[in-house]
């Protein structure tokens, strides 16, 4: 790879046939309005345009995968929380799957549903995340406050399922903690029924607004080709022409049995990221209310949990009024819970992405060895070459629709 | 000689309470859009948050980085401050009240070359912000400066040439001629629609307000020119950005919209003080009503990039206001002969 280069005034190469001391250092980040968490880019400036990126990361690293391996299973998915904080459902439900792969474990197809549905609604805040902010960067705050109070009311939920609101550790691995009760179902038919009005009033506001469009159209775009080869997943490489999207090419949780369109874009601009990420939000909302009527169908009301009593907690009552179920609630907190050993990967579409886990297990309490693939670590790699030679708000406008957040970045 | 020192007095006290409320306007304005409920705990609705602001602003420390030029650090908010503050003398905010045998003109001054005044004051105004950007010694800061620098040069070559047409028509560059000749012959947005469209245009960009925020584009630029300032200094920039809003909204109102004349009020033969009176009033309900359209517009559109502001500064709007003058010019000729 090549070494970038930083202006040196007493050196005299050139960067792009200018002698370096014509150029400015910027350092966007670590701590800037526009990075949205702690990375740093160190740019080199030829007035506003960029010609050189250096990037550092690693601010917040917390070494989410040395500390797995001292951890119990059951006590993971505190970590998955912390990596896309934006949509962190689904990482611990990725996480659970992936435990579920390694024990083979079926679960019950109620419980599957449930899955898809918060799933889905992680999906929406995410992604309602990512394009108010792309609005907020070039300008527009209205939208940006406006819509958000709808990721507010997709917290609710999760706060009624789970008692958090933002790093969620929500559900179990087997199934769920608990049922869930009836205001959370009907807090999503109010997101089914309010957020599409406020989503259409959102694309009235900036899909074919001008000034909107020319800040986007051919703002950091990238070839599929070129994404492919960085390892571009999720909705930045469908805005780049790949219909890759794991939730079809390997369906987990019965995703095979919805309906659902996968968006792509043509060029990989700001502009197509931010409409692939907007069609997606419809096309979740649809998925949702599948997975709505096919609850509604079902006969069985009640199963929530596969029937793995290693994994399932027993009822409180019993935990605080008899020994057997009190040890046994011990035990599967504390990690005491036997995992087969082996080595496999499975892979859940996050907001972001491909989030991967790789978990190697050699039959211990703890994993002996847990790789996170990060869609986020991945995209960023890719930023000085989608930013090259265009002018710094640009890069502002590239960086907020790859939808980069540091907690996963650097997990 | 006490007359014009009064109303000089009046008018700075006016000047600093709307731009003051301006920003309680602002606020609210925005929570009304962003359906949000805006400023509500200082007093009643909030009103006496513009204060709790401003004595926040002085209590905080006044801290000038190492490196800052400092006379220059100083002189900055100050300028922009002085500059946007002394805009207001030439407006005319009504006409002439009768008391007793003393007659007041509620104008501070009407020099022969208003409008001309004006532009004066906004362009140098342009040096409180490049100054203060650029002695604050940050890369951001003078990112900003020079943003801030180039747009107001541009924009004022159009907006200097927007208004040609209307002074074509009206003769005389003196704002109170201009406000006599519309109550005589119609307002002048009627007049010079496509000049009026112009000279809004770039009222939003002298102004510094979205959707051309350039010098001070957050999210790029973290706080642009006002980067390093703190206390007062930022409150006086952030002050200057009001004042300048409600004084452009007043010269937009002058120019086009009749300043204080309103439509049919001289035939109902009331008494001349009541009509100077709701002539005032008709003024700051059309200043007000502009100043809402600034709002309206800031927290409705996202904004230009720099090279897109330059293009519609040079390719569209200086060749449109050339080709106001000129048809303006040629209807002139038509219609009127030499």
């Amino acid at each position: 790879m090549k070494q970038p280069q930083r202006p040196n005034f007493w050196q005299r190469d050139l960067v792009e046939g200018k002698d370096l001391r014509e150029l400015t250092t910027l350092n966007l980040g670590p701590t800037h309005p526009a990075t949205h968490g702690i990375f740093q880019n160190v740019l080199t400036l030829d007035g506003e345009i960029i010609l050189d990126t250096e990037q550092t990361i690693g601010y917040i690293h917390r070494a989410f995968e040395k500390i797995a391996e001292r951890r119990p299973f059951y006590q993971i998915p505190t970590l998955t929380d912390r990596m896309n904080y934006c949509s962190a459902p689904i990482n611990n439900m990725g996480w659970h799957m992936t435990m579920e792969k390694l024990c083979g474990i079926e679960l019950p197809k109620r419980a599957q549903y449930m899955r898809v549905v918060v799933m889905e609604l992680a999906r929406i805040a995410d992604h309602i995340i990512c394009n108010t902010i792309i609005g907020q960067d070039a300008g527009a705050t209205t939208p940006f406050l406006y819509v958000y109070q709808w990721r507010e009311k997709i917290y609710d939920i999760y706060e009624e399922i789970c008692g958090a609101r933002l790093t969620t550790n929500m559900g179990r691995i087997g199934g769920w903690q608990r049922d869930w009760n009836p205001l959370v179902w009907e807090r999503i038919g109010g997101i089914l029924k309010g957020l599409p009005p406020v989503l259409k009033e959102f694309e009235k506001m900036l899909v074919r607004n001008r000034i909107f469009m020319d800040r986007t159209v051919n703002c950091g775009p990238l070839s599929g080709e070129r994404a492919l080869a960085y390892g571009f997943t999720g909705p930045n490489l469908r805005a780049c022409g790949v219909d890759y999207d794991v939730r079809v090419a390997d369906a987990y949780s019965s995703y095979e049995e919805f309906d659902f369109v996968i968006p792509v874009g043509q060029s990989g601009d700001t502009y197509d990221r931010f409409m692939v990420r907007q069609q997606e939000m419809w096309e979740s909302l649809s998925i949702i209310r599948q997975a709505l009527d096919k609850l509604d169908a079902m006969t069985d009301k009640t199963s929530i949990h596969a029937d793995v009593p290693d994994w399932m907690l027993p009822p409180k009552e019993e935990v605080y009024s008899a020994m057997e179920p009190l040890i046994w609630h011990f035990k599967i907190v504390m990690g005491e819970t036997d995992v087969p050993a082996g080595e496999i990967y499975h892979c859940v579409e996050g907001g972001n992405g491909e989030l991967g886990f790789y978990l190697v297990s050699d039959g211990g309490r703890t994993p002996f060895r847990l790789h996170l693939r990060r869609p986020c670590f991945i995209y960023y790699q890719a930023f000085p070459e989608m930013i090259k030679g265009s002018m710094l708000s640009d890069a502002i406008l590239t960086m907020s629709s790859m939808n980069v957040i540091a907690g996963e970045l650097d997990a | 000689m006490m007359i014009t020192a009064t109303f000089l007095l009046v008018l700075f006290v006016v000047t600093l309470t709307v731009a003051a409320y301006s920003t309680y306007g602002e606020r609210k304005v925005a929570a009304f859009l962003q359906d949000r409920i805006g400023p509500n705990r200082a007093g009643p609705f909030g009103l006496l948050q513009p204060l709790a602001d401003g004595a926040k602003m002085f209590m905080k420390e006044d801290f000038v980085p190492a490196t800052a030029n400092r006379k220059l650090f100083f002189m900055g908010p100050a300028i922009a401050m002085i500059t946007a503050l002394l805009t207001g003398v030439v407006i005319p905010w009504g006409g002439t009240l009768t008391i007793g045998e003393h007659t007041f003109d509620l104008q501070g001054t009407d020099p022969e070359i208003g409008i001309l005044y004006v532009f004066a004051m906004v362009s140098i105004g342009v040096y409180g912000i490049m100054l203060g950007g650029w002695a604050s010694n940050n890369k951001f800061a003078l990112l900003g400066a020079i943003r801030a620098a180039s747009q107001m040069v541009s924009y004022e070559l159009a907006m200097g040439l927007s208004i040609v047409g209307l002074v074509m028509m009206t003769g005389t560059l003196s704002l109170s001629g201009i406000v006599e000749y519309q109550a005589a012959h119609g307002w002048g947005i009627i007049q010079q629609p496509l000049g009026f469209l112009i000279f809004i245009v770039c009222a939003f960009a002298e102004c510094n307000r979205a959707p051309f925020d350039m010098p001070e584009c957050e999210t790029e630029l973290v706080g642009g020119y006002h980067t390093e300032f703190s206390s007062m200094k930022l409150g006086f920039y952030l002050f200057a950005e009001y004042i300048n809003m409600f004084m452009s909204s007043a010269v937009i109102a002058t120019l086009y919209f009749g300043g204080y004349h309103v439509p049919g009020l001289a035939s109902l033969g009331l008494d001349p003080n009541l009509v100077t009176i709701i002539g005032v009033a008709a003024m700051f309900a059309k200043t007000f009503f502009f100043i809402f359209f600034f709002m309206w517009v800031r927290w409705s559109i996202p904004r230009f990039r720099f090279d897109q502001l330059m293009n519609l500064g040079w390719k569209r709007l200086i060749p449109l206001a050339i080709l106001n003058i000129v048809v303006t010019g040629g209807l002139y000729y038509i219609i009127n002969g030499f």
